[in-house]
This record gives structure tokens, sequence and C-alpha cells, in this order.
């Protein structure tokens, strides 16, 4: 019964429920990310507006729940905050999955994104959780090109 | 259900299925596709190889010398009788069936070699098909990158049978080697080998076989097939990993150019140039995997001494009863012939609105069902399609109906944590 740790309500939630999928116009800049190894894939845009608010994260792809839902979260969590404040989520979400298990997570930055520990324990799927935040990472680079 | 095969003696030839998994799971391994497990037949002869008799081979000549030689060459008679080659020297050891493979692909448009068979001119063809495992695609992309020659493929009908309805165009005179499975690492689908033979003779081209997936399970006769070439791999065939086997025939393998240059392919050797030794020791340069060559050996006569027939028969029932089983569950698709015509033991599927790596997961976590998730190293395949990757379980001669059961409920329960 290990893994239904890692299958959280939450996480069920936003796979079956995906909040803020599709891609949409506008966009300053869009990136395509893929897991070789799985075939998991997402194509992401993202719009930034005056004074780095976050204006927009649209996303579309193919995969399994934890790839699928950490899209939607990071949807969520990234959208209306600046983009100094969800680099910062992305960089303790990143440290959070590398930590085999053994990293506490800071609620209070990842809010929704804390039911997502339960994966770190599963090194072959540490990537599936981590390919939206990846692509959302290089987007927001691009986008300030 | 019975196979009239006493699948519990076997199942205690195999340590490992009866270990726990953490968390008190009994295993149930249903990925011998991807590598079977080990008895102890063959665990017992490496380990003793290694303990009392391990030296190089060819060219040590001390005791222990003649003994390792001794035991690796009778790992290669054991291997020629096993698949019904004509002669010992056209088993050539490789490290797997990907390297046989590669071998056999880098013999066309070879300078080294003026066998017009392997020689290639602008418009010259290579086919393969859409149900080729990475193995069988790259290294023929390679070749074609390397010399310009055209890669064609066979495609494959909705029922995961290849397409044979343009054969005599698709195999033409400009067609110089055709290289296809023999069973499918995914649909299951056995090929019909006699069919696609007899066009590649009609215009004089020469095929090869990548048989990785059908020797392990039933009798293959590389004389009654009649192809050029046949690769397989020997941790599939109970064997150990590292040890892989290209049978082609003689006059072949003497028209072709080595692969890879070194200690023991040679004859002769000056600073300028060399002489390369015949065939089986012209293509396997350098120390070869001793011991894995010998843990092979002892696997074909493991699996000679229960009979392939007894295998397939007993592998045969097992996947009626497993498709059976399968199609109860609402929502799960086969990808593959549904009937046991021409079929082997290895059924995917998917489950709608679940990706296969979320049915692995569960299968492995909750109930120790260890199947294999993804592409399968046959994306094209999976392409064709329109899927990203398929759930798949691959049964083998230790394998039981109340593994299939698992399985079963297993699916039933990923269902609802989805649903």
């Amino acid at each position: 019964m290990i893994a239904e740790s890692m299958y959280q309500e939450l996480i069920l939630e936003h796979y079956k429920h995906p909040q803020g999928r599709g891609l949409r116009d506008p966009y300053d800049a869009e990136v395509h990310h893929v897991n070789p190894t799985c075939g998991d894939e997402i194509t992401m845009r993202v719009k930034v507006g005056d004074g780095g608010k976050v204006e927009d994260v649209s996303y579309d792809g193919q995969g399994c729940s934890i790839s699928q839902a950490a899209a939607s979260v990071l949807h969520e969590l990234t959208t209306g905050s600046t983009v100094d404040e969800t680099l910062a989520v992305v960089d303790e979400f990143t440290r959070l999955m590398q930590g085999r298990g053994k990293v506490e997570a800071d609620e209070d930055v990842l809010g929704d994104a804390v039911a997502f520990a339960g994966v770190a324990k599963f090194p072959a799927r540490v990537k599936c959780a981590l390919l939206a935040w990846m692509a959302y990472k290089d987007a927001v680079v691009r986008s300030s090109k | 259900m019975s196979t009239g095969f006493d699948v519990e003696r076997i199942r205690k030839d195999f340590p490992v299925l009866s270990r726990e998994l953490p968390g008190g799971r009994p295993l149930v391994y249903l990925d011998s596709g991807n590598s079977a497990q080990k008895p102890t037949q063959v665990i017992e002869v490496m380990r003793d190889h290694l303990a009392m008799h391990y030296s190089n081979v060819g060219r040590a000549l001390h005791a222990l010398g003649a003994e390792s030689t001794e035991a690796y060459e009778t790992a290669r008679d054991k291997v020629a009788a096993f698949i019904g080659a004509p002669s010992r020297d056209e088993i050539i050891f490789t490290k797997n069936a990907s390297e046989a493979l590669n071998l056999v692909a880098y013999a066309f448009g070879n300078p080294i070699t003026e066998d017009p068979r392997f020689r290639l001119a602008p418009g010259d063809e290579i086919v393969i098909s859409e149900m080729e495992h990475h193995s069988n695609i790259v290294p023929w992309q390679m070749l074609a990158q390397r010399t310009g020659v055209k890669l064609r493929w066979f495609s494959v009908t909705d029922e995961g049978r290849l397409d044979l309805s343009n054969l005599e165009e698709l195999v033409n005179e400009r067609t110089k080697m055709v290289s296809i499975v023999h069973q499918s690492n995914v649909l299951g689908t056995i090929n019909p080998v006699a069919q696609v033979l007899a066009r590649v003779r009609e215009v004089g081209a020469l095929m090869m076989l990548d048989a990785s997936q059908s020797v392990p399970h039933h009798a293959v006769d590389v004389a009654a097939l009649g192809v050029d070439f046949l690769a397989f791999t020997g941790h599939k065939v109970v064997g150990p990993s590292g040890i892989g086997v290209l049978w082609g025939r003689g006059e072949l393998l003497d028209a072709m150019p080595p692969f890879m240059g070194g200690g023991e392919m040679i004859e002769a050797v000056w600073m300028d140039h060399s002489t390369y030794a015949p065939a089986p020791h012209k293509f396997e340069a350098g120390t070869p995997p001793i011991v894995e060559a010998i843990g092979l050996g002892a696997a074909v006569d493991y699996l000679s001494e229960i009979g392939m027939d007894a295998i397939a028969r007993h592998e045969h029932e097992l996947t009626g009863y497993a498709l059976d089983a399968l199609g109860e569950i609402p929502g799960l698709k086969v990808i593959g012939p549904k009937g046991l015509e021409q079929r082997g033991a290895t059924v995917s599927f998917t489950l709608e609105g679940i990706h296969p790596h979320d049915v692995g997961q569960i299968l492995d976590d909750n109930f120790g069902v260890a199947v294999r998730v993804g592409h399968h190293c046959a994306r094209p395949l999976h392409l064709r399609f329109g899927i990203p990757a398929t759930t798949r379980a691959s049964l083998y001669l230790y394998n039981t109906p109340a593994e299939i059961d698992a399985l079963v409920r297993g699916l039933h329960h990923v269902r609802k944590v989805f649903a």
C-alpha cells in the first residue's frame, strides 16, 4: 500500500478536473517539454504583465496523473503571483522532489503542491512531477528575453 | 484451468519467485518479455564456472584456459543445436540482440567487402516494419544516414498484423535486405515469415529476423525458417544479460566485414594491415562475455529439457486465459490480436482514461504485480495506434492462471482509484 500515499486525493482531483488547461492567447513565450523515457509531454504558455505579474499560465499535454496534476496545481499557484514569487515555489518544489522523500516540505511556500511530497519516494516518478515545473521555469526565462 | 504442465515444479527452479516484496507482497512477475527470471540450474553453472574454472578463452594455454575455452565453445554447440543451426561456426556471441542487428547492418555499403549482396548502389532499399523494436529500426536508420540507402517499412493493420497488401511493391528488385521481428514484443503477433521470405527470394534480397521474443517461447529452427540471419538475446531465455546471439548463413558470414577490430578476431596483424579469423571468431573481438555465454548454454539446456513444445502449449493456454479475463474489464482495450492464432504470450493493453504509468505503479505497489508500462522500445508502433504508451503483461513458462487473476484484481482496483 505504498503508492496510495503518492496518489493523494488532491492529486487525483486535479487529474480528473484540471485547472486552467488549454492553450490561450495572449502569451509571451511558449515551450514544449517531453520526458523521453515515458513519453509524457507538455506545451506551456506564459503571459507576464506589468510589475512582473504572471497573468496567465496555459498548458496542454498528455501523460500520467502525476504529470498532469502537477501542471494543474502549477497553474493555480503561479497565476496572479509575481515571477519572483513563483520562482521561489519552483525552487522549493524541485528541492522537495529531489530529496528522496527525506526533505521536509515548506507548506507556506508550496501550498497545494505539498501533496506531491509522496512522489519524491519514487525516483522513477519524480520526473513526472517536475515536467510542468521545468517547462514553466523555461517559459519564464524566455518571456523575459 | 490445467495446462498439463507441472508449473509448480518449474516455479521451484526459480528462487526469486518465492520471495516477498517489501510490505509482505508476493511477487507476481509478468514482465518476462522485458527480461526473464533465472533458474537455479543457470545460476549454479555460472557460479561454478566463476569459482572453479574461470580463465580467459582461446588465448590461455594452461589448464584453466583449456577448461574455460571448452565450456565457452560447448555453449556455442548447445546454442547451435537449440536453434537448428547447420554449423556451430554460424553462432556468433554478441552482447545482446541489438549488437547482432548492428553487426549485420554494418556489413552493408562497407568498403571492406566487395560481395555484391552487401554493396549498395543509389536507389537501393532496406525494408523493416512499423512493429519493430527500436533495435531493429535505429541501426538501419544509421545505415541509411551513412550510405544513402532508402529505408522503407511494412505497415501494421488495426488488428496488429503485418500489412502484406503491398508486399510485391515494397519488396522489389531494389531491396537489399528485409529485417523484421519474428514475434512482436508489444502485440504478441507472430509474423508470417514464409510468405515474406518467398518474395525476398524472388527479388534476390536477404532476410533477417529479430527473434528476441520468439526463441524464448517456442521452438525456432533457422534451417526450417530458411532466412539468412537471426538475432536473439540471452536474458530473455532464462539466461544472463550481457550475452546475445547472431546466427547467419556461413557463406554470408564469410563474405561480411568484421564489426569490431581487436584481439582474437585476427589471423595475422602487421603494422599496416591485418587478416581476419574465420567466423565466428572474426566477429568476436576482445575477451567475450565468457561466463554469460556458458550461462546461456545452461539456459538452453534447461529449456530443452522441459521441451519448447511443452512451454509453447503452456503459454498458449495461459494467453487464452489472460485474453478472456482481461476482456471482462470495462474500458480495457487489447492492442494486438484478440485471438490465439499466430500469437505469443505478450498482451498489451490500454485502460480508458488511465495512464499506463499509473496502472503499473498501483499494480506494483498494491499487488506486487510487475508489468511493463511505456512504449516498450517500440515508439513508432504506439504512434501508429495513436497512443503514447501501453501496459504490457508478458508471460512465460513459470506463470500461472492465479497470477493472471492477481493482475485482473489489480486492474479492477486501479479503475476504482481513478474512477
